[in-house]
């Protein structure tokens, strides 16, 4: 087996037994990307001097140490460019500081390598709103990889990193986790520091671990949650050794099946690979319980409306002043505002800007944001209110295998409601994870399939120890 | 529930967003579409507190310490501009 298709675990036990520096692993690694990424797409760029430099100075004695982790390009890292996949950044800004989940992955001895394609501004479910190139699933290379993290999952699945962050705003790390066939984790709301975090919808972005195994997950999570000062959002709590939820056992677990959530429209392919995964962790010795979670069919609507409207505001940034893109063209201020930004942004962002201008406008505030946000308190009561009979909630991450290439692009609406299992928790601002648990035939093409499993708030022992055990069966 | 009406021209103004009139059409018939499907939570009885984010978390603070942040070049090394160590912007007043 290459280095660059092993895990963080077997890398550091063999970096710890010093049978390998960690400059062997990023010359392994370099040379896979050169030979896959011009196929698979999964990275915008990548600096092997500078990882090496990095590698070199790595201290061995860290839980990371002498790991490289790719990273979205919407994360700023010292003296990078940072694209976040627009025309808008590319090619004119570099990061002028290390984002808090970058300093985070550094004193735990890890080195950043490679920035990862993904949908414009973190908007899409198919890194297909790259401005910057197609990001292929490397399962199927006519298919999409998911998004918005698509990068970041393809460059794991294609062995072209050993782990890698993403940001998850309505399911970019879990969803294309899931169509790629390794594990996401998104962390409770809170729990990772945004600081440098180029921001969409900021009352649920967070970033996580895309890994090849439960295990490196959590050994990623060890190092990235914690507070920071310069997030206001980043919470004060205890962070637990989330390895010690490894190499348990689940029995009496209560396991909840959301009666909503196991409906028509699912793919036959992924209902099965479901319903084989319960009989699974019900093997395991969990304990099934029909739950309700009456509010779901309000999630996408809840999401379109809040996650555009805070989009909006967060990217009014993006004026062609301080940094990226600035139009040759305009004559006044106006003007220049107006052409910078047609210019800088592609169509999606262009529609959800759009969208969250229109819903924040004089006289229709209360009609769609207001009301999101009263949906938006029932949806997180129902979670609540499963919470007392469940440890864990478990459904499909995606209602279908990866889609081809071009399938949806015209047809963002329906794009969008594909995002039904994995928006309610972000808007309720839980942590869960996506893990393999099988596969979907699809024109001859076997793809594979998401299990997601959502837990309480701050509770991700119970969600690695439950994905642990379903990984090792 | 009749589709609602959208002025796009009057919302891409507010969202300092230039468009050609092809990307006007577009847009409008998209987002024509996308509300109309938002706009279920209408039909529902929503008795609710609103909520802005999900943690019980309000009004952070931190210390009141002086502490450094960029140099003047940080600040100033991505402008796509930049005159006498300030960015520049096009000329607001006659």
């Amino acid at each position: 087996m290459s280095l660059a298709s092993s895990t963080i675990t077997d890398l550091r036990q063999k970096l710890v037994a010093k049978e390998i520096s960690p400059s062997d692993i990023i010359r392994d690694l370099a040379s896979a990307i050169e030979q896959k990424n011009p196929t698979l797409g999964a990275y915008l760029g990548w600096d092997v001097e500078k990882a090496l430099a990095h590698a070199e100075q790595a201290d061995l004695t860290q839980p990371l140490g002498g790991i490289p982790i790719g990273i979205k390009d919407n994360i700023n890292v010292l003296g990078e460019p940072c694209s976040c996949g627009s025309k808008m950044l590319a090619g004119t800004y570099r990061a002028p500081y290390d984002a808090g989940a970058i300093s985070s992955l550094r004193r735990a001895g890890a080195v950043p390598l490679g920035r990862l394609n993904m949908d414009e501004f973190a908007m899409g479910s198919s890194t297909e709103n790259s401005a910057l190139g197609i990001t292929r699933n490397p399962h199927d290379l006519e298919r999409i990889p998911g998004g918005s993290s698509g990068g970041s999952a393809a460059a794991v699945a294609g062995d072209i990193a050993i782990a890698t962050l993403g940001s998850d705003t309505g399911g970019s790390i879990r969803q294309p986790a899931a169509l790629c066939g390794c594990v996401g984790l998104k962390p409770t709301y809170g729990r990772v520091s945004r600081y440098g975090l180029v921001a969409f919808a900021s009352s649920l972005d967070q970033i996580g671990p895309i890994t090849k195994t439960v295990a490196d997950a959590a050994l990623l999570l060890n190092s990235l949650c914690g507070k920071d000062p310069r997030d206001s959002t980043s919470l004060d709590v205890a962070v637990p050794d989330f390895t010690q939820a490894l190499g348990q056992d689940i029995r009496g677990m209560r396991i909840g099946l959301p009666r909503e959530y196991f409906v028509a429209g699912i793919h036959a392919g992924v209902s099965a690979a479901l319903q084989a995964a319960v009989k699974k962790l019900e093997a395991l010795g969990a304990i099934p319980v029909e739950i309700s979670l009456p509010h779901t069919d309000l999630g996408v609507s809840t999401y379109y409306i809040i996650a555009p409207a805070e989009a909006s505001a967060n990217l009014a940034r993006f004026d062609g002043v301080r940094y990226g893109h600035r139009s040759p063209k305009a004559n006044d201020l106006l003007e220049h505002y107006m052409m910078t930004r047609e210019e800088g942004f592609g169509p999606e962002v262009k529609r959800r800007i759009l969208l969250g201008t229109y819903v924040l406008s004089s006289g229709y505030y209360d009609a769609y944001y207001l009301k999101a946000q009263r949906a938006r308190t029932l949806i997180r009561q129902d979670f609540e209110k499963a919470f007392e009979s469940v440890d864990l909630i478990v459904s499909p991450t995606s209602p279908a295998p990866a889609h081809k290439l071009g399938e949806l692009k015209d047809n963002p609406l329906a794009a969008y409601l594909e995002d039904i299992f994995t928006i309610p928790v972000n808007l309720a601002g839980l942590p869960a994870i996506s893990l393999p648990c099988g596969h979907a035939i699809e024109d001859g093409a076997s793809l594979p399939v998401g299990l997601q499993m959502i837990a309480k708030p701050l509770d991700e022992l119970t969600l690695l120890r439950a994905a642990d055990a379903f990984e090792r069966q | 529930m009749p589709a609602p009406e959208i002025n796009i021209h009057h919302v891409a103004k507010l969202a300092r967003l230039a468009l050609t009139e092809e990307e006007a059409v577009h847009f409008h018939a998209q987002l024509t579409s996308i509300l109309s499907h938002v706009d279920q939570l209408s039909h529902h009885d929503l008795q609710a507190e609103p909520s802005a984010h999900p943690t019980p978390v309000y009004d952070v603070v931190r210390e009141d310490v002086p502490r450094s942040g960029f140099s003047q070049e940080e600040a100033l090394q991505n402008a796509p501009r930049r005159v006498m160590n300030q960015f520049q912007i096009p000329k607001v007043v006659e």
